[in-house]
């Protein structure tokens, strides 16, 4: 198949040029409005419902979902499937746990919630270390990707990619502030969604809109086995590890979380991440159709003959039913869905800079109203520079595993101490440290230690077997925590523990 | 005076105790709903493969339905929740407030 992928695509660089000028132009608006720390890091509580839920999912859904598991289900069929699945079912812990009491509790940042009782200053300190990791190894993915995707979807240079998405998401967040990186986020939320269900459709038509077709098709062509789990769960305990990290790490993405401040109360945080759990699933459920549809309308070889890892299914899948221009949109929508979900996190990694230590570390909570903005703003510039420079320094490194890394430190740094903190009186500040600290570490040693960084980058035997370290790390944060809060309690934390169980239900200001 | 720099007496606390434990109740059962139906799906993939790749019907295989499943189910329980908190949950919060 000739495919006009990697050639300079028109209508991709319209579409691309277009999504550019309108995102900028909301971010000349949204600049207006920011004017103050709180309009910076939470566009003044006035995000709706609808709108949060689509900019959570505008967070959540980044390229490494739509090319990836579309790339992923095209080459080894139900085993892709695994993923859609799982980065789904993290949504409802989210919505029954952690949306209301996280929004009633805190103001800015996760760790809010956990410092709240706790002695603020050391859990500001370790919780920053798990909070900057998580948005660390995910940025360096995006990053990677970035380079990667636009090198080989318009031909530009790897490194001239990654300077122009550090330097758009710079604008969007330096000048824009949440109201900016929400509104980009809705746009590329509809944007995706809308793609990839034409996409879908356009699939469906040449299998008389039956999906049970196109599977039986792809059963028929490459095997059976593709309706069937296969290679890649060789190992049962890895595959139930890795479905722990994803569960869990939804519910302690940095990211994510804050996107709860930016609504007015509970109520609207609570139905935002109703919102946000429909539209994914539904976007996970069309990964099926798109995976499916590459695999049998564009084929594995040619899927694997432009890019080995099959990042290229979902846009050969639309230059095959759509031809060049809608080549062209699929691929304009993937390079704005990457800076969307940077500009998403370098908000996460300012505000865990400024706001947990700057502000409420060095300063110990009393900075002024222009400091606090002048901060989070300078935190910003030095994260899309460590975000360039990281992006350059991976250049042709196997970086797939770090979205996975990613999200067991989520899961094992920060959702064991924010679940703790909500629900469990004894928990002490030592205990919470600990928790948060081992979470990271261990995690760190079991990923360098495991046939990911031993086997497949150093070569040799690895020391620990699984490749997710999730059913190792979460339960030993956990118990850590508890350990050392039974060991060693404080009665001063309980007593408070009492005097904000008012607050997780009622919020700060009844 | 804002309410919750005052003492709360025993009845407001005895209130907002039971409001608590209801709302928990609610959101742990489901959580643990949640965990069955995903970890039974995972199991089921880890261990029994061969099941899974069962076609029910030409097309479709059991794990492909189980899996479409697990999604329908984490609609149907976020729904499960949104509505008993927007009716429930909610009507005793304003009863607390006041």
């Amino acid at each position: 198949m000739t495919t006009a992928l990697g050639e300079p695509n028109l209508v991709a660089i319209a579409f691309f040029v277009l999504f550019i000028v309108m995102s900028l132009a909301i971010t000349v608006w949204a600049s207006r409005r920011t004017r103050t720390a709180d309009h910076f890091y939470t566009a003044g509580k006035s995000v709706t419902a609808w709108q949060n839920g689509l900019a959570l999912a505008g967070d959540y859904m980044s390229a490494a979902s739509f090319l990836g598991i579309a790339g992923l289900v095209a080459l080894s069929g139900f085993d892709g499937l695994i993923y859609s699945i799982g980065f789904l079912v993290g949504w409802p812990i989210v919505t029954f746990l952690i949306a209301e009491p996280l929004r009633n509790m805190g103001r800015y940042t996760f760790v809010d919630v956990v410092a709240a009782r706790l002695s603020p200053r050391p859990i500001r300190i370790a919780a920053s270390c798990g909070s900057l990791s998580v948005v660390a190894f995910y940025l360096i993915a995006q990053m990677v990707g970035a380079g990667n995707l636009v090198h080989l979807l318009f031909g530009m240079r790897y490194e001239m990619a990654v300077i122009i998405v550090g330097v758009v998401m710079l604008a969007y967040v330096l000048f824009g502030g949440m109201m900016a990186t929400t509104w980009v986020q809705i746009i590329k939320a509809v944007l995706l969604l809308g793609g990839a269900t034409v996409l879908a459709l356009l699939v469906l038509a040449r299998f008389h809109f039956n999906p049970l077709v196109l599977f039986s098709e792809a059963a028929g062509r490459y095997g059976a086995n593709v309706l069937a789990p296969g290679r890649q769960v060789t190992d049962p305990i890895d595959a139930v590890s890795l479905g722990l990290a994803l569960m869990l790490g939804t519910a302690g993405l940095p990211h994510i979380l804050m996107r709860f401040y930016t609504v007015k109360d509970a109520q609207t945080a609570r139905t935002s991440v109703g919102y946000a759990t429909a539209i994914i699933g539904f976007f996970y459920l069309l990964t099926f159709i798109l995976g499916f549809g590459a695999m049998v309308i564009v084929g594995r070889d040619a899927i694997t003959q432009v890019d080995a890892g099959g990042n290229m299914a979902a846009p050969l899948l639309a230059e095959a039913v759509g031809g060049t221009p809608f080549l062209g949109f699929i691929s304009a929508v993937a390079f704005a869905t990457i800076l969307a979900v940077v500009a998403g996190l370098a908000l996460s990694g300012a505000a865990t800079l400024s706001h947990d230590l700057w502000v409420n570390v060095v300063r110990d909570g009393h900075a002024e109203e222009r400091e606090q903005l002048r901060v989070a703003r300078t935190a910003t510039i030095a994260l899309a520079i460590v975000a360039i420079t990281l992006g350059i320094a991976f250049k042709g490194q196997n970086v797939a595993y770090m979205v996975g890394l990613a999200f067991a430190i989520a899961a094992s740094a920060n959702f064991p101490a924010l679940v703790l903190s909500i629900f469990w009186k004894r928990l002490t500040t030592a205990g919470a440290q600990a928790s948060m600290i081992v979470g990271t570490v261990s995690t760190l040693a079991l990923i360098y230690l495991s046939p990911t960084i031993q086997t497949d980058m150093l070569k040799h035997a690895a020391v620990f077997p699984l490749r997710n370290p999730g059913i190792v790390s979460i339960p030993l944060s956990f118990l850590v925590a508890i350990v050392i809060s039974l060991a060693f309690p404080v009665a001063d934390e309980q007593r408070r523990f009492a005097e904000l169980e008012r607050r997780v239900h009622l919020g700060a200001d009844t | 005076m804002r309410l919750d720099q005052r003492t709360p007496d025993a009845t407001d606390l005895a209130a907002l105790r039971a409001v608590s434990a209801a709302r928990w109740r609610v959101a742990i059962s489901l959580t643990i709903g949640m965990m069955v139906v995903y970890f039974g799906f995972i199991l089921l993939v880890a261990f029994r493969k061969a099941l899974l790749g069962t076609q029910i019907i030409d097309g479709l295989s059991l794990g492909m339905l189980l899996g479409a499943l697990v999604i329908v189910v984490a609609w149907v329980l976020t729904w499960v929740y949104v509505r008993w908190a927007n009716r429930h949950y909610d009507a005793s919060l304003r009863s607390l407030r006041q």
